[in-house]
């Protein structure tokens, strides 16, 4: 037995040897057992370990020993690297490399597929953890000789595909080798990604939220799988058990998914590496604190050509900044000690691959980091350190020979290595032929200069300074010019070439414009100029960021400060109605007092005689400051948060600040009957996402009924979902309500059984979407229900009372005013639209009057916005109550203050001006409800978000940046930098209709 | 009976005539003198008269002014506020119903140069959007019809009437353009968002109308060998009976449009839209083109721009003397038409002095429609088309119309939307 264990382990550290007894029909044996050894160079073992005059020791593959005293066998052959430099191959953790994404059949959105068709698997077809890259894989040399030209020599190369996306495997970019070699690893990692499978046509998830939600799920149908029997095969959830002992890497894009990827961690217990979007720097203090390992791409935009002036209007600062501060990413990374490597993924090609990472370190990233993030950092992601990124002895032998410093421009890559297999590039002779010649050709007298780069000289003949049409090539030895003398028709060229053997003097052959062959000689007369490149160049100016990192962001994050408002009139939404010449103290983020003649000698006092000052504005339904709305692929969709996709970055959130907006809800849409979990938001301009939730409020979601719900609108697609009429929608509603009393009881007796028992019994699965169900049968979670007619209002309420719960809030219920008596009676509170109507068919009968018909019956009434333009004006909406239906002003003001933070379950803390609420208040110059009125100040918690008196200056600042960028890209443009066309982006106004994915309705 | 005291009780608390039934018929012709006095009159062309009477009959207005003495019939309107009727410009009034009920729309025909279409034969003269005009004092309506680069042929209607030809006050007043776009929007794909990318196609399409509109006024000059429906419908725009209603935002786009025009001999050129103006108004001025703003209650173009820049459009344009106006295209468009006045409200909040504010949709709108030598203003002469607010029209707290009047027709100011109210309300009061 033991001599079979002792065979075992002789073949295994024989590895590859094995091969030998593989038929070869085609020669004799031919095995290269033979040493090389690069010798004198500048070796960096490591990025801290480098050994001057060194030498580097390979055999079959791999590094055997390197320092100053490597004694060298005889079998070796010598490679004199003298002046140069040796660095181990980069290693790119994100690639495709040789792996096809497989396409979908077209037009499927025809007829839209619900289920899985995908038997024994998963039943979602974008969770594909089964998917093993190497079974796709196909060796690509071409792809591979652009890849080591840019310096790497190992990838980890996956099907981009999914949100589930199995394993990728681990490959050598080695094309003297077979597969057998070169992969390294055929199962190296698991990926994730927020991507729709392109090959599946299942309609679930369209959304990001859904996929966040649709990972969360998988995560508890696995465990449920692995501590149950269960009676039934997965082999997704098998695949994913066993891959997630592998490293995980999660394919974000974006400093938000970023940090949304960051709460899947934890909710998974996952340690995810993240290929980030190159913009960490925008977010960095939240992405520092998710302690995870990066990946990140260098795909820095190019300058905007904005030389039409009429275009600069259509480049935002937002985009002219991005440009100016992506390529200090890297670097602000590093600062605050987070570990990252860089990928390829993202560029054109990876040509640009290099330039780019020097320009990180131009922009300030230290050295050893970046080269850390090209060669130790990816192999220690994935457990690789002992044999890539590194040259010490035992490591593959991946090298790149180069002419210098990595990261200086004029460094040239001579050689990429790859298991010891030789790659040139550029040869290790080449010869620099920049500098000034005389030339010489038949007796005639040129001067010749030669300038560029040293891998791309370009040349430039003149004649008595005349400046002739002169073409040059060169390949590091031979140099062809071509160039058509003074005097002479444009065709007529002189043609000359020469090996180059020493750049100070060159001789070759030629061929005259007239045919005559002829010899030539050029003497060097002035050296190439030192580059000094970085030093003289002056260092880039790097504009800072603000919060959040767009125009009107914050410099610095506003304080809590001590304020009395002295004078004004102030609209307390309390007993005591509006207050003519009142106080109103703010004090540690609380109102503190409300009065006559307050004093208070911390505070800061600000008049505001003749003005009013009320609560914050309170937005029952909206949809800005997220990234997407709709989770339209299942008629339910409980298990979605919109808490997932906040976007802190959108310009509408401050634009909502200067129309006196505070809180606002933002809701799932309404594309199913049973839509997404709410987030229910303050608008603290400049924090990022979290932060921006308030924290006080319950849980809410979105519910919908009427024409979006059965797809009434859907275009041409012909809708096939369940349901496509208001009777179909009661039975979801039924339907999905039942299954979440037959699952709480499942769960219910399940934890009555003793600890032994349970061990006997298979547990119930665990569903997000029963237990957000669940919690709405037991009070713990409300619904805002989107709704228009007054049958579906009513079939909706009896469907609550049938299940023993109440519906919070009906919105935009244009009808409420049909089944007002009915809505008191029940309970419900209607969250409307002041005078929309007519869009639609289901609101031909809306009518202005609606607000005042349900506010006389007893109905708690918000007007609400659904809309990011007319949330900034809530107040002159709050008016119409007026206009229509004669409600008084104090009590039309609630419908947009006090009335929406009942509906919300938040008046203990906002809603009016109250001792010890938050101190979120609004000072106007006018009459709140006044068309003319404007926000004179906004704060949340005692913070200023919005000062009007601060926008002239605002506006002058971004003015200001926005001219010295444009500058800055004019200067780019003319230095000869690749410009873009100015693309305006646009943040698409989300409404409830609103989808991420198109396939569904066109 | 209790529901019909109650009924009445309310109905004269509220100041409605118990004679309103729902689904009012057009207002018959004014038959007496009326007078209005005690009310405070905003001119539209930038003045008050406090305390003014205002007489009229045989649909004229008669006499104005604070020392005029009332005849006729007389309504009291001490403390209330009278405006020439509200004129919205560029609506789409009477083409749609129901925007996502394809049947009930008519706005939009087929074919990019359509300028024979004409919306007065769809107006219809019965919409329920329509009638919902008249309770917030916008009583005259230019009617365009959307879609493709040369539209169609607007009219200007008012806005109580039995039919199209009883409605019609202006017949085939301009023809409407979409200028090509400058930037086109593009999809970024998934998650990307959308955005504009340039037009590449722009200066080609700028010739295809310049075409066009060559060839239209060739036609029009010549033996008609072949009638030509299309260049026929052209010709107003070259003998000054038309005017030319363009649809361009951008500084460029207007630059090129008053070179073609000029070129072409277009006599009357009106911007609509026109976000960048302000940047080219010495230019408008020198053209003495107008421009009919977009309604501010929109969301600034660029994530850089002042918050209210929208908002702020007027006076920057209104300052520099150029001709300023309010359309209504946009979200919603029809039914949001009845906010006109509460637009013109937020350029006021934005920099516009208040009258001035009054007089974009009163006299500068009429000037703007060639309209005003018979309505814009309250002036002798002038048509009897105004109504009576119990306070400012341009404050949706204040604008509640007591009184309404086209050529001097008392309009009933019920629409559907309030029968349905009035019903509910009947019920709920009923109950208790």
């Amino acid at each position: 037995m033991k001599k079979y264990y002792l065979l075992l382990f002789a073949c295994l550290s024989l590895g590859l040897q094995a091969q030998i007894h593989f038929p070869n029909d085609y020669g004799v044996h031919d095995v290269n057992k033979n040493y090389t050894a690069i010798t004198q160079a500048t070796i960096y073992v490591s990025p801290t370990q480098v050994i001057e005059n060194a030498t580097l020791l390979v055999k079959d593959g791999k590094v055997v020993s390197v320092g100053t005293n490597v004694s060298i066998p005889a079998n070796t052959v010598v490679i004199d690297a003298k002046g140069k430099t040796i660095y181990p191959s980069f290693v790119d953790l994100y690639a495709d490399f040789g792996i096809k994404t497989p396409q979908g059949q077209r037009g499927f959105g025809r007829s839209v597929q619900y289920e899985s068709q995908k038997d024994g698997y998963y039943w979602n077809e974008h969770v594909k953890p089964e998917t093993a890259g190497y079974q796709a894989f196909e060796y690509d040399a071409k792809k591979a000789d652009e890849l080591r030209k840019a310096g790497f020599g190992t990838v980890l190369t996956h099907m981009k595909d999914g949100v589930a996306r199995g394993t990728g495997l681990l490959v050598g970019l080695n094309d003297d080798d077979t597969n057998n070699t070169r992969v390294l690893q055929a199962e190296t990692a698991q990926f994730f990604g927020f991507t729709r499978s392109q090959a599946s046509g299942q309609s679930y998830p369209t959304s990001v939220m859904g996929m966040t939600a649709l990972l969360r799920q998988l995560h508890h149908d696995a465990i449920w799988y692995q501590t149950n029997t269960p009676d039934l095969r997965d082999l997704s959830i098998e695949a994913f058990l066993k891959n997630k002992n592998l490293p995980q890497i999660f394919d974000a894009g974006d400093k938000l998914a970023d940090l949304r990827v960051g709460k899947l961690s934890k909710d998974m217990g996952i340690s995810f590496i993240i290929k980030g979007g190159g913009n960490e720097f925008e977010r960095i203090d939240q992405i520092a604190k998710l302690n995870a390992s990066f990946i990140i791409p260098v795909n820095f935009p190019d300058a905007y050509d904005v030389s039409d002036p009429t275009a600069v209007s259509k480049v935002s600062l937002d985009d002219l900044r991005f440009w100016n501060q992506a390529p200090a990413n890297a670097s602000v990374m590093a600062k605050n000690n987070i570990r990252f490597s860089f990928t390829a993924d993202g560029l054109k090609s990876p040509k640009n691959f290099l330039e780019n990472v020097r320009k990180a370190v131009d922009y300030g990233l230290d050295k050893t980091a970046a080269l850390e993030a090209l060669t130790t950092n990816p192999a220690a992601f994935i457990g690789k350190s002992n044999t890539l990124g590194t040259l010490k002895s035992g490591a593959l032998a991946n090298f790149i020979i180069t002419s210098g410093d990595l990261f200086d421009s004029e460094t040239l890559i001579h050689e990429n290595w790859v298991q010891g297999k030789r790659n040139i590039i550029n040869d290790l002779d080449y010869k620099d032929i920049r500098g000034t010649y005389n030339l010489s050709i038949s007796g005639t007298n040129y001067t010749l200069k030669v300038s560029g780069s040293a891998d791309k000289p370009k040349g430039e003949i003149t004649q008595d300074s005349t400046k002739l049409a002169t073409k040059l090539e060169f390949d590091g030895k031979w140099v062809n010019i071509l160039f058509n003398p003074s005097g002479l028709e444009e065709t007529a060229y002189t043609r000359l070439n020469a090996h180059v053997l020493n750049p100070q003097n060159i001789s070759g052959s030629g061929t005259l414009y007239n045919g005559s062959e002829i010899s030539w000689s050029a003497n060097r007369t002035e050296e190439p100029k030192t580059n000094e490149r970085k030093n003289s160049d002056k260092q880039p100016e790097i504009f800072p960021i603000t919060f959040p990192n767009v125009a009107f962001g914050f410099a610095q994050k506003p304080q809590q400060q001590t304020i009395l408002f002295k004078n004004a009139t102030v609209w307390t939404n309390e007993s005591e109605g509006i207050l003519q010449n009142a106080d109103v103290l703010v004090k540690n983020g609380k109102i503190a007092a409300v009065g006559k003649n307050l004093t208070d000698a911390s505070a800061k006092v600000i008049d505001a005689t003749g003005k009013h000052l009320t609560s914050g504005i309170i937005d029952e339904h909206s949809h800005i400051g997220l990234e997407s709305v709709n989770e339209a692929g299942s008629n339910s969709s409980a298990e979605v948060t919109m808490e997932d996709v906040i976007d802190s970055e959108d310009i509408n959130l401050y634009r909502n600040l200067a129309g006196g907006v505070t809180v606002s809800q933002l809701l799932h849409g309404s594309a199913n009957p049973i839509g997404g979990r709410s987030a229910i938001i303050k608008l603290k301009w400049g924090e990022a996402p979290d932060d921006l939730i308030f924290d006080a409020a319950p849980k809410f979601i979105k519910f919908a009924l009427g024409e979006n719900v059965k797809q009434s609108n859907w275009g041409i697609a012909n809708p096939t979902r369940y349901p496509q009429s208001r009777m179909g929608v009661e039975q979801v509603y039924v339907d999905y309500f039942t299954r979440a009393q037959e699952y709480e009881s499942q769960w219910k007796d399940y934890n009555k059984l003793s600890a032994k028992e349970k061990q006997r019994t298979r547990a119930p699965r665990y569903d997000l979407e029963m237990e957000t169900l669940v919690e709405i049968l037991n009070g713990e979670r409300f619904i805002t229900c989107h709704s228009y007619v007054q049958s579906e209002i009513n079939m909706m309420m009896k469907v609550a009372e049938q299940f023993n719960f109440r519906v919070n809030t009906f919105t935009h219920i244009l009808e409420g005013y049909k089944v007002a008596d009915k809505m008191a009676k029940h309970g419900v509170g209607g969250s409307t639209f002041s005078d929309w109507w007519s869009y639609k068919y289901e609101v031909k009968d809306a009518i202005p009057f609606n607000g005042a018909l349900m506010h006389q019956e007893g109905v708690v009434v918000a007007f609400n916005s659904d809309d990011a333009e007319m949330s900034r004006r809530l107040n002159q909406e709050a008016a119409k109550a007026v206009k229509y239906g004669n409600v008084s002003e104090e009590e039309a003001w609630k419908f947009v203050t006090l009335n929406p933070a009942k509906l919300l379950h938040i008046d203990d803390s906002v809603g009016s001006i109250k001792v010890g609420k938050d101190a979120d208040l609004v000072l106007w110059t006018d009459h709140p409800m006044s068309v003319y009125a404007k926000v004179e100040k906004n704060m949340i918690e005692g913070k200023f978000y919005f000062e009007l008196d601060q926008q002239d200056q605002i506006l002058k600042r971004i003015q200001d940046e926005k001219n010295k960028l444009i500058n800055l890209s004019i200067e780019a443009k003319n230095k000869g930098l690749k410009t873009q066309q100015p693309k305006k982006k646009e943040k698409e106004l989300l409404h409830c209709d609103s989808l991420d994915h198109q396939f569904l309705i066109d | 009976m209790k529901n019909y005291f109650i009924l009445t009780l309310f109905l004269v608390a509220f100041g409605w005539s118990l004679q309103a039934q729902q689904s009012d018929p057009p207002a018959l012709p004014q038959s007496e003198t009326i007078s209005i006095t005690g009310v405070t009159a905003h001119i539209g062309n930038g003045t008050v008269i406090e305390n003014a009477t205002i007489v009229f009959e045989n649909g004229k207005i008669a006499e104005i002014g604070s020392n005029v003495s009332a005849k006729g019939r007389t309504i009291d309107a001490k403390g209330k506020h009278i405006y020439p009727g509200f004129i919205s410009t560029n609506s789409s009034l009477g083409l749609v119903e129901i925007s996502s009920v394809r049947a009930t729309d008519d706005e939009d025909e087929v074919g990019n140069m359509t300028p024979n279409v004409r919306s007065l034969i769809a107006y219809n003269a019965e919409s329920r959007i329509v009638e919902s005009m008249r309770p917030n004092g916008v009583l005259i309506a230019q009617v365009a019809p959307r879609g493709g680069r040369i539209t169609g042929t607007s009219s200007i209607m008012q806005l109580d009437g039995w039919n199209w030809e009883d409605a019609a006050y202006k017949i085939d007043d301009a023809i409407h353009v979409n200028w090509p776009s400058l930037y086109r929007r593009s999809r970024f794909g998934f998650g990307g968002g959308s955005g504009f990318e340039p037009n590449k196609d722009y200066d080609k399409q700028v010739q295809e109308l310049q075409l066009f509109l060559e060839q239209g006024k060739a036609y029009n000059l010549g033996p008609k060998e072949v009638t030509n429906l299309l260049y026929e419908s052209t010709q107003g725009l070259f003998d000054g009976t038309q005017a030319l209603f363009i649809n361009a935002d951008d500084e460029k786009q207007m630059v090129d449009a008053i070179n073609m025009t000029t070129h072409l001999g277009i006599k009357k050129v009106v911007f609509i839209g026109g976000q960048e103006a302000y940047k080219i108004s010495a230019l408008l001025k020198q053209h003495q083109i107008a421009v009919l703003l977009s309604r501010p209650h929109r969301l600034p173009t660029a994530t850089d721009q002042d918050v209210y820049l929208p908002y702020k459009l007027a006076a920057l344009l209104d300052n520099e003397g150029v001709l300023v106006g309010i359309e209504n295209s946009g979200q919603m468009d029809r039914m949001n038409t009845r906010n006109l006045p509460f637009y013109a409200g937020t350029f006021a909040a934005y920099g516009v002095a208040k009258e001035k504010a009054v007089q974009l949709i009163t006299q500068n709108a009429a000037k703007i429609l060639g309209i005003d030598e018979t309505l814009g203003t309250l002036e002798v002469g002038k048509d009897a088309t105004f109504f009576v607010s119990e306070g400012d029209a341009l404050d949706m707290r204040t604008n509640k119309i007591t009184h309404a009047f086209i050529s001097g027709r008392q309009l009933s100011l019920n629409t559907y939307q309030k029968d349905l109210y009035l019903r509910y309300k009947e019920k709920f009061d009923g109950q208790k």
